[in-house]
């Protein structure tokens, strides 16, 4: 006979099992507390350190700068010149570029795949739709940077005549692969949570489905298909490697999108292993992953209280 | 009269039509834009395969996969970095699992939804996965090589060299530990959530503790949603480049990692440094595709085998 019985209590493990997981619990919390106070700690020199801030004060990082005497004033990211150059615009104005590039082409993708998996498709279909959605979000960022430098810049270059293989657009693009599967997942998310008994109602008053889809599906689902988009555009910001390979890291002010672009992430990955631990450079470099913590941590913060909402919203009860 | 009355049935008859057949053909264009949308990301889903299938299939071979790079990386196999990336993925998943599901049994079992404590641990953890990769590298740089590393070192090493203090596997493990940390967690809560409540219940009923509930019952019951976790955590941290770049990962080694404080080769960094600074392109790119096809392949082959375990589990779960 299987063992049925318990063996005796011992209040001691008893409590050292419940004192062993809620430590554990912490560790999401711990760890991104973590995160937030070893990056920033290496980055608070530009604020505190006058040596630092010689060269990389914030006004410094944000404001045209007259480098050489009787030159013009310009923004320049030059970290290694003999006169170090730390202005941040030319790799915030990359950044937006490309995450612009990758939203237009993904939100629309992204949106309409979910409206067809959630409202069209058929039960069979759409159990096919969502798997091909998770291989494409398990395709490794380092794949994707891979195919945009070695396959789509050549066909791009050819089929629009780029004068730069690599440029915002070549590197738009392979980001907004990797942004669709999360547009998709939480846009459809939204709207298949829309209460069925919702959906009967309005068909029992004589709307016929793709009424129900347009009219009420659609707008109540709408803050969620938002927040998507949104979190879309934290991840297209973030994303590093794709942006390496594939943006051609040319930190130049420029309104084209044809151009080559350097984001703040490429910047970091392209630039920290060569930095000397505890300079100017480094510090600057930490600076603008504090920029990105911060920057993703409320996108992330905004995209999820909205969610939350809606569904509280929609089904009358917190997730 | 009689004429009135046609007119108006008429009119009627009209108007019904009317609306009919706008209705439908109205709802054939969101229809197929949708679908359009569906198609052409599978299309490029598609596309991406096929040109890694194409290109690299030709190098896949037994020596391919069991022999280290020779010529600076224009021949010979990418031996090193399986074993690099496995051993990699191991010591990651040895940190991951058991912390991601004692919080996903904590936050299910040990404290009520709505307490403030959970919402902050959920905030975390949304958070966290929105962390962009390359702020888990600095912070690995930061925190675990500079602060818990170079500490052991001043702490027990003072005399010799770096011995902790310098990127190595465990630090890299560990920094992807806590990036694949949500994956570990929010799979295994999905599958706490198809524990029947009466299982539990039961064993409270029989005087089991807490801690027995736990270990005996809950456990046993939620292995494929741990399993399914676990095996997505290594599917993501297998392709992840950019925070292993600065806290372990090698361009090229010569021996085989280890020790917990080697250094060593991986897949997806071994396709960033053969893409992007190879002196000659050209000849390194049917050993580049080869690695690509291989990680795709082993990132392709874990997804399968969790979403089938996760499907069969939600099957379960209806029944």
């Amino acid at each position: 006979m299987p063992e049925l019985v318990f063996k005796p209590k011992s209040k001691f493990w008893e409590f050292v099992g419940a004192k062993i997981i809620s430590i554990s619990a912490l560790s999401a919390l711990i760890g991104i507390l973590l995160i937030f106070v070893f990056i920033f700690k290496e980055a608070l020199p530009v604020f505190t350190n006058s040596e630092v801030q010689e060269e990389a004060s914030l006004d410094k990082m944000t404001f045209k700068q007259e480098y050489y005497e009787g030159r013009e004033a310009k923004y320049s990211w030059q970290p290694n010149s003999t006169v170090p150059k730390y202005s941040l615009y030319p790799l915030f104005l990359g950044t937006i570029k490309a995450a612009i590039i990758a939203m237009l082409f993904a939100a629309p993708l992204g949106i309409g795949a979910a409206i067809y998996s959630s409202e069209f498709a058929s039960r069979r279909m759409r159990e096919t739709i969502k798997p091909v959605i998770e291989l494409l979000a398990a395709i490794p960022s380092v794949v994707l940077g891979f195919f945009a430098l070695i396959v789509l810049a050549t066909f791009l270059q050819n089929v629009l005549g780029l004068t730069f293989r690599l440029n915002a657009l070549n590197a738009g693009i392979a980001l907004g692969l990797a942004v669709i599967p999360i547009i998709f997942t939480v846009a459809e998310d939204a709207m298949t949570s829309v209460p069925r008994s919702l959906r009967e109602a309005a068909i029992a008053l004589g709307a016929n489905p793709w009424q129900v889809s347009m009219t009420m599906v659609l707008p109540a689902a709408l803050p969620g298909i938002a927040a998507g988009v949104v979190l879309g555009f934290g991840r297209a910001i973030g994303e590093t490697m794709i942006v390496l390979m594939a943006s051609g890291n040319a930190a130049i002010v420029s309104a084209s999108f044809v151009e080559s672009v350097r984001t703040f992430s490429a910047t970091i990955a392209a630039e920290l292993a060569e930095v000397v631990f505890g300079s100017t450079h480094y510090t600057v470099l930490f600076f603008i992953g504090t920029l990105l913590f911060v920057f993703t941590f409320a996108i992330n913060l905004g995209g999820e209280l909205v969610l939350g909402r809606i569904k509280e919203k929609l089904q009358g009860r917190t997730q | 009269m009689k004429a009135h009355e046609s007119t108006i049935s008429y009119g009627h008859d009209l108007l019904a039509t009317n609306l009919e057949f706008k209705e439908k053909t109205r709802g054939l264009i969101p229809r197929g834009l949708t679908l359009a949308a569906v198609i052409l990301i599978v299309l490029m889903l598609g596309v991406i395969m096929f040109n890694v299938i194409i290109g690299g299939i030709g190098i896949i071979s037994w020596e391919f996969v069991s022999h280290p790079p020779e010529q600076g990386m224009e021949e010979g196999g990418v031996f090193p970095a399986i074993f690099g990336t496995v051993a990699l993925v191991i010591l990651m998943v040895i940190a991951v699992v058991p912390i991601g599901v004692l919080t996903a049994i904590y936050l299910h079992e040990y404290t009520s939804p709505t307490s403030k404590i959970t919402r902050l641990i959920r905030v975390a953890i949304a958070n966290l996965a929105g962390v962009p990769s390359i702020v888990f590298g600095l912070f690995g740089l930061g925190f675990f090589i500079a602060f818990i590393g170079g500490g052991l070192d001043w702490l027990f090493y003072s005399s010799e060299g770096p011995v902790w203090g310098q990127p190595a596997i465990i630090w890299a493990a560990l920094t992807l530990a806590l990036l694949t940390l949500p994956v570990v967690i929010v799979s295994t809560e999905e599958a706490l959530r198809t524990i029947p409540r009466e299982l539990i219940e039961a064993s409270y009923a029989l005087g089991g503790t807490k801690l027995q509930t736990i270990i005996r019952i809950i456990i046993p019951q939620a292995l494929p949603g741990i399993l399914t976790g676990s095996i997505l955590a290594v599917s993501r941290g297998a392709g992840e480049v950019a925070p292993i770049m600065f806290t372990g990962a090698a361009y090229y080694l010569p021996y085989l990692p280890s020790k917990l404080n080697d250094q060593f080769m991986e897949l997806g960094y071994h396709i960033y440094v053969m893409a992007t600074q190879s002196p000659n392109i050209e000849a390194t790119k049917p050993i580049l595709y080869g690695t690509v096809l291989v990680l795709l392949v082993l990132t392709f082959l874990l997804n399968f085998v969790a979403i089938y375990i996760r499907s069969s589990m939600r099957k379960k779960r209806a029944a």
